[in-house]
């Protein structure tokens, strides 16, 4: 009977099939056992689910991932320029040979495998507990998944300025792989980082990232995520932000099947800051693209401070979902919440689906949002052909106008500029 | 040389006709000015030369140096040196002025195969030009007429005038929003680029810019036509009196 109702229900399917890690430290096994029994809880979603109606689930949720060509390409990859520390994932299994040592002043790095063997790790009190946190009101069932199952990531804890970026880099070379990464980042009063990320992972790739940033620490996190077309992601990034202490992340998505990033900050303390933002662009003409970011914002103290400012660039079939909450509890006076998805479509076939949420239970506080979908403005673009600016050019330039202020949510110039140049190339190289 | 024969123009959208036969020949070297009551289709006629969409050339013909400037690109018809001062400069957040203008520069110079000036080369060029325009240099860090007073805009128009050197200029309505002394550095920044192989097509309601820019020609616009053409008397004359007279005598 039950294995019947297994092979009819995938999800069902996928649960059962779910093996703990075996050989780790009491704890490690016990945070694995807690997120299984959260996520058999809650189950895997459909698209009856509230937050999943816009974007189809099934791929992640399938046994198998659906096969996914790495991209070749001759050009250098994105932070190549970028003094900065290199830690290599091969479809998902880190590459200690193609890595830097993992070494940097005021700072810890150790491989998420080895962190959970030890018996007694600051890691304890992070992994799998923030991401607990994370479900409430809305479940995160492929961040439970990612608990449960993870077998490698990177554990960093910051006790000072780290002197360069520690770079994620996710190569992705088998069609087929299936990569669970699990990444735990402690930023200790005071101290800063720079994470960065780039690459595909692996033909489907399940992502976690949970950030601690104590008083006064302050963490930047830039991503690009990798261009393969077929490409399937689910990422989560849940934060906590102390007193006077800053959470910012940024993203570039250009291209891939499927992208579904979910954020959940949560400001804790006095003056916390957090800035998100994304810039996505998609061209659906030959592959599939569908891009979602999903977020939730909680203001849990007073004075704190958040932007959300997600753009996406839409053509030929490509789809866009934005569902963003502010959550500002009583507590949480003074609250300056800020609000900004907006979807430009180059022609009619694109889709743009846009949820904005507001709750707000204390008084005095200012809270904006604002959320648009349009078209290239086609006085501008005249006006710039009128002096000359070839069509395709003038667009581009429009496209990249509309993405700024996305883009200036990165604080590093240096990022910034490589980050644009992405974006120029890419667009180019649509150019009708 | 610029020669409109017999242009019917209507809109694209809708069946209001808005040129009724518009017939105007504009020499190298010449600077004709339009006049003409609100309304009588002037901004019509500029948008037309400088090729913006939603016109319906229902009749007659453009031509540049000999060439039909109603089938090209507006980018084509920039690089052939068409530039229109427009009556409402667009703001563009987010693209900076000098990126665009450059781009502009650019571009016109690749289409016509010459070469594209380096970063350096146009710093020197725009500061030039933005000097002797009393332009704050300030203002061209910011992103494209965003945030720009009437005036401002006005002025930016210019200065891309005196960048890209066209051999057409067409300027509608420069003059409005300007103040007395702004009115006089954009006449001298247009005096200053007359040339034998450059020509001018001024739009204004006020005789005053052309006691600066002094024109050959003045041709009197009301609805969709030219009705009369004159020397620089005949603004004059219409500054005095209106357009009623002319309007009656037609009539
Ligand atoms: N896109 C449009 N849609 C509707 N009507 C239009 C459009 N463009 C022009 N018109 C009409 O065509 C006529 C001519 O307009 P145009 O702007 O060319 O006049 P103008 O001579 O420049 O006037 P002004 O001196 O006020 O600038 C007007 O009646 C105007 O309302
Ligand atoms: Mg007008």
């Amino acid at each position: 009977m039950a294995e019947v109702h297994e092979r009819d229900n995938p999800a069902e399917a996928r649960l059962a099939a779910i093996r703990l890690p075996e050989e780790e430290a009491g704890w490690a096994r016990a945070a694995r056992a807690a997120a299984l029994a959260r996520l058999r809880r809650t189950g895997l979603p459909n698209q009856r689910d509230e937050y999943w109606r816009e974007t189809d689930p099934s791929a992640f949720v399938a046994p198998e991932p659906v096969p996914a060509a790495p991209l070749v390409t001759d050009e250098p990859p994105v932070f190549d320029a970028i003094d900065r520390l290199k830690v290599v994932f091969v479809d998902g299994v880190f590459d200690p040979e193609a890595s830097d040592p993992l070494a940097l002043d005021h700072v810890e790095i150790e491989r998420l495998a080895d962190v959970l063997q030890a018996d007694i790790h600051w890691a304890r009190d992070l992994f799998g507990r923030l991401e607990e946190t994370a479900h409430d009101p809305v479940p995160r069932p492929f961040a439970a998944l990612n608990t449960a199952v993870a077998g490698d990531g990177i554990v960093i804890r910051v006790r000072g300025r780290a002197p360069k970026p520690i770079s994620l880099i996710y190569l992705h070379r088998d069609d087929r792989s299936d990569a669970v990464l699990h990444h735990l980042v402690r930023i200790e009063p005071g101290a800063e980082l720079t994470l960065l990320e780039n690459g595909p992972a692996a033909a489907r790739f399940n992502q976690l990232l949970e950030v601690e940033v104590a008083a006064g620490g302050s963490f930047h996190h830039v991503r690009a995520q990798g261009r393969d077309h077929e490409r399937r992601a689910v990422t989560h990034l849940v934060g906590r932000v102390a007193e006077g202490g800053v959470l910012k992340s940024f993203t570039l998505t250009a291209n891939g099947a499927l992208s579904r990033n979910e954020y959940v900050v949560r400001l804790e303390g006095a003056e916390a800051v957090t800035h998100l933002a994304g810039a996505a662009v998609g061209d659906g003409a030959v592959h599939p693209f569908h891009h979602d970011d999903t977020i939730f914002v909680t203001h849990a103290a007073e004075s704190c401070e958040s932007r959300q400012v997600f753009k996406k660039v839409l053509r030929n079939g490509a789809v866009g979902v934005f569902q963003g909450k502010i959550l500002v509890r009583s507590v949480a006076q003074k609250t300056d919440g800020y609000q900004l998805s907006q979807g430009l479509m180059l022609d009619g076939d694109s889709r743009f689906f846009a949820k904005p949420e507001l709750e707000i239970y204390a008084d005095d506080v200012k809270c904006s949002h604002g959320s648009t979908c349009g078209a290239i403005d086609e006085e501008q673009l005249f006006y710039l052909r009128a002096r000359g600016v070839p069509r395709p050019e003038a667009e581009n330039l429009l496209v990249l106008a509309f993405l700024a202020e996305a883009l200036e949510e990165i604080e590093d110039p240096a990022l910034a500029d490589d980050i644009r140049a992405r974006l120029e190339a890419w667009l180019r190289r649509r150019q009708g | 040389m610029l020669e409109i024969r017999n242009l019917h123009v209507k809109l694209e959208e809708e069946d209001k006709v808005i040129l009724k036969g518009v017939n105007l020949a504009l020499p190298d070297g010449e600077v004709h000015a339009i006049m003409g009551p609100n309304g009588s289709g002037k901004s019509t006629l500029s948008y037309v030369l400088a090729g913006r969409e939603g016109y319906e050339v229902t009749e007659g013909e453009v031509l540049l140096d000999g060439e039909n400037l109603l089938e090209m690109e507006p980018e084509e018809r920039a690089a052939k040196g068409v530039f229109l001062a427009f009556q409402y400069p667009v703001e563009i957040p987010g693209v900076g002025n000098m990126t665009f203008l450059r781009t502009a520069l650019n571009a016109q110079r690749k289409a016509r195969g010459e070469p594209e000036l380096s970063g350096a080369e146009f710093l020197r060029l725009v500061r030039e030009k933005a000097k002797a325009l009393e332009i704050d240099p300030e203002m061209l860090k910011r992103p494209v007429n965003v945030g720009f007073s009437g005036g401002e805009k006005k002025r930016n128009e210019i200065l891309q005038m005196a960048v890209l050197e066209p051999k057409l200029a067409i300027l509608d309505e420069t003059d409005s929003g300007l103040d007395i002394d702004a009115l006089r550095l954009v006449a001298e920044g247009v005096n200053a680029l007359r040339a034998p192989d450059r020509s001018f097509l001024v739009i204004t309601h006020y005789q005053r810019l052309l006691d600066y820019i002094v024109p050959d020609v003045v041709h009197i616009m009301a609805d969709g036509r030219i009705i009369r053409t004159g020397d620089a008397d005949l603004a004059r004359e219409v500054e005095k009196t209106g357009y009623a007279d002319i309007l009656k005598e037609l009539a």
